[in-house]
């Protein structure tokens, strides 16, 4: 479902990205790996059209579309969704409003009648119960006054109500309590299809325990340097970085 | 033009007195002779320094002074948009009282007294004198003044003590005229111990000609009593509106003003507000949405004579192409008013490089054991925000209209009459949206 050919990426002229490759298909489960510095996050966001980001070469599409020039709107709605890592608090817009234009706008783009207000709230109410999200939570304005571990169930509350084909999870991990780790976790698992590809992007391997990848990539200087099944998580989680960086940099 | 002004008064001041009340024109001459002093002010005068009135005060206006009935049926021109609302419905036409029609009006609680300056001068003479003018007449202000030597005529409201009214008093100011016209109204509301209202006045053109309205509003919030003002702006660009709110607030009363410009030509408010007795609870909000050419300048100042009084301000701005817009918070403590909490925040955001924003907090405290603080920001919109929303699919527009409807919010959630927060939201939504860029059946406004 996604391709990524030798993607180069700057921010304020400083290459980050150094020639990225990376293959993604329905079903599968990949971990991106890598100290800090290493990419990760500027691949989430480069994937995802944020503009702070230039893409100088390279190519990437998305089921045979050219996702580069795609909006990050449209990016969303063909099916790719972010978890961010530091959510952003939007007072004044309540969840509610904003799930509900979010969700139409993407019913509008498949051509779909928008949502009537019952089955709106009824999806609303299952979603919810996925993260064990606080009904109050969903009164409030987006984000504002969440709790770390809150705006993380957040994020992946609103992947439940947008059913993404391609989910990329950057540091969802962080902040999080081994409790609301295990339930943003078993949020993922429960939404897994087998039509559907996740990108999980981790410092830990704490994470991979509970949602297990087919893929581990290690991220380095701009680059994928290193790739494998899960027991490579756990070979980084016992030796740390410092082999791979001699491996790439001794090279 | 000031001085065709000055000639008109001094040859027709028995025409201006003759077709108003003895209240009134006790202080007539004295206002002519301060405004003759004072004149129009000028951008040189550091309260006027955000509102340059020279092009709307140099038009050559017609004016009503032997108060010719203008034929109009404001239930024709007018029908409020504002569902639910159930209001007690009044008009002013230009700067006359139109006389009541609606029959659900009757139904006032008992002891209320709503109609004009002049009619109740006449019933209620002791009433109306023992007001009148004393917040009015000590303003060194040439507008004010201006206003003293031509209004002739104004909206009266009484409420006693311990009255509730049950419903809202709606106001609406209704400017008709085939030339080029000048309006200028003195009114005056009293709430006695414990009363408690709401007033909201609604500003509206109805024809394609200049507009000048002058208005000054004189109220007095006695102790226990509960007032709420609002006023909705939705006049054509030709307008130039002059607006004076002047409140007295007596111990442990508590006021509510919310100003809010949708759609207007220049606007000046100035609201101040007195708080003379100990333990009142004062919060002043506004709202600006304007684009073009429109200019507004809310000039606020809050007064806190006594102890123990709280008072919250907060105004916010989005605008737009040329739009002009300019705040003056002024907060005055003085020596005695300890314990004053007093907190101001102003926040506005251009959406075009040419919209001009000049705001401006200023605090004068004499006492030690206080709280005050104020704010002001000029943003654009957040950048992260609308990217994080677009990152859900929204598309770029929707998510700026989001987050200017959720820029606004704050504003909106202090209008505590239901039918007109949700009229005000609707409009707000429809304003950002570009809809409503001009009042609603309006052909004026291109």
């Amino acid at each position: 479902m996604l391709e990524i050919k030798n993607l180069h990426a700057n921010i304020n002229g400083k290459e980050i990205l150094k020639g990225l490759n990376l293959v993604v298909r329905p079903g599968e489960i990949h971990a991106i790996m890598g100290p800090n510095g290493a990419g990760k996050s500027t691949l989430a966001s480069v994937l995802t059209g944020n503009q702070a980001f230039e893409v100088t070469k390279g190519d990437v599409t998305f089921y045979g579309k050219n996702l580069l020039e795609l909006s990050p709107e449209d990016r969303s709605r063909e099916g790719i969704f972010l978890s961010f890592q530091y959510p952003v608090e939007i007072p004044g817009v309540s969840m509610v409003n904003f799930m509900r234009t979010a969700l139409n706008e993407h019913r509008k783009y498949k051509n779909l009648e928008p949502l009537s207000a019952t089955d709106f709230l009824r999806t609303m109410r299952e979603k919810k119960e996925l993260v064990e999200m606080d009904n109050k939570l969903a009164n409030r304005s987006v984000n504002e006054g969440f709790s770390g571990g809150e705006k993380k169930r957040n994020e992946i509350f609103q992947m439940a109500m947008l059913d993404p084909r391609l989910s990329i999870l950057d540091e969802t991990d962080s902040g999080l309590d081994i409790d609301a780790l295990r339930i943003v976790a078993n949020g993922v698992n429960k939404l897994k299809t087998a039509d559907n590809a996740s990108i999980v992007i981790t410092h830990y391997q704490r994470l991979l325990d509970y949602i297990v990848p087919d893929f581990v990539h290690v991220l380095y200087d701009g680059r994928i340097v290193k790739s494998g099944g899960k027991e490579l998580a756990l070979e980084l989680e016992e030796r740390g970085y410092d082999w791979i960086k001699q491996e790439v940099d001794g090279k | 033009m000031e001085q065709q002004y000055i000639d008109l008064y001094k040859q027709h001041h028995e025409s201006i007195k003759k077709h108003s009340t003895g209240v009134m024109n006790d202080l007539r001459d004295d206002a002519f002779a301060l405004f003759e002093k004072l004149h129009f002010p000028t951008v040189a005068l550091e309260n006027y320094k955000y509102s340059d009135l020279k092009a709307g005060l140099s038009i050559d206006y017609g004016v009503n002074i032997n108060r010719i009935p203008i034929p109009v049926n404001p239930y024709e021109v007018f029908t409020c948009d504002v569902p639910g609302i159930h209001s007690y419905l009044y008009f002013v036409v230009n700067d006359a009282f139109y006389p009541v029609k609606d029959i659900r009006n009757n139904s006032l609680p008992e002891g209320v007294i709503i109609g004009s300056v002049n009619q109740v001068a006449e019933t209620h003479p002791e009433l109306v004198k023992q007001y009148f003018g004393k917040l009015s007449s000590k303003k060194e202000d040439g507008l004010i003044a201006f206003n003293g030597a031509f209004a002739q005529d104004g909206f009266f409201m009484y409420v006693p003590k311990n009255v509730v009214l049950d419903k809202p008093v709606q106001l609406v100011n209704i400017m008709r005229s085939d030339v080029d016209f000048m309006a200028n109204s003195h009114n005056l509301i009293i709430l006695e111990e414990g009363a408690k209202a709401q007033l909201l006045v609604c500003d509206h053109t109805v024809d394609d000609v200049r507009f000048l309205s002058n208005r000054v509003t004189e109220v007095f919030v006695s102790e226990n009593a509960t007032y709420e003002h609002y006023k909705l702006e939705n006049m054509h660009v030709k307008t130039t509106n002059l607006a004076t709110l002047l409140i007295d607030q007596q111990a442990s009363s508590n006021v509510l003003a919310n100003v809010i410009t949708l759609h207007n030509g220049q606007t000046r408010n100035m609201v101040e507000i007195d708080l003379d007795g100990e333990h009142c609870e004062t919060l002043l909000c506004g709202m600006v949405i304007g684009d073009k050419n429109q200019q507004v300048d809310n000039f606020t100042s809050i007064i806190h004579n006594k102890p123990n009084c709280h008072s919250r301000e907060l105004f916010k701005y989005v605008l737009d192409d040329m739009a002009k817009g300019g705040f003056t918070g002024k907060l005055y403590v003085a020596k005695d008013a300890q314990k004053t909490a007093a907190f101001q925040t102003n926040r506005n955001i251009l959406l075009s490089k040419t919209a001009k924003m000049r705001t401006k907090p200023q605090l004068e405290i004499y006492a030690d054991d206080v709280k005050c603080s104020h704010g002001a920001t000029i943003g654009q919109l957040d950048e992260s925000a609308k990217f994080y929303m677009q990152a859900r699919g929204i598309s770029g527009e929707e998510a700026r209209l989001l987050l200017m409807f959720a820029f606004t919010n704050d504003v909106i959630e202090n209008i505590r009459i239901p039918a007109l927060q949700d009229r005000i939201k609707l409009l707000v939504e429809k304003r950002l949206r570009g809809e409503l860029s001009k009042c609603e059946g309006c052909v004026i406004c291109q």
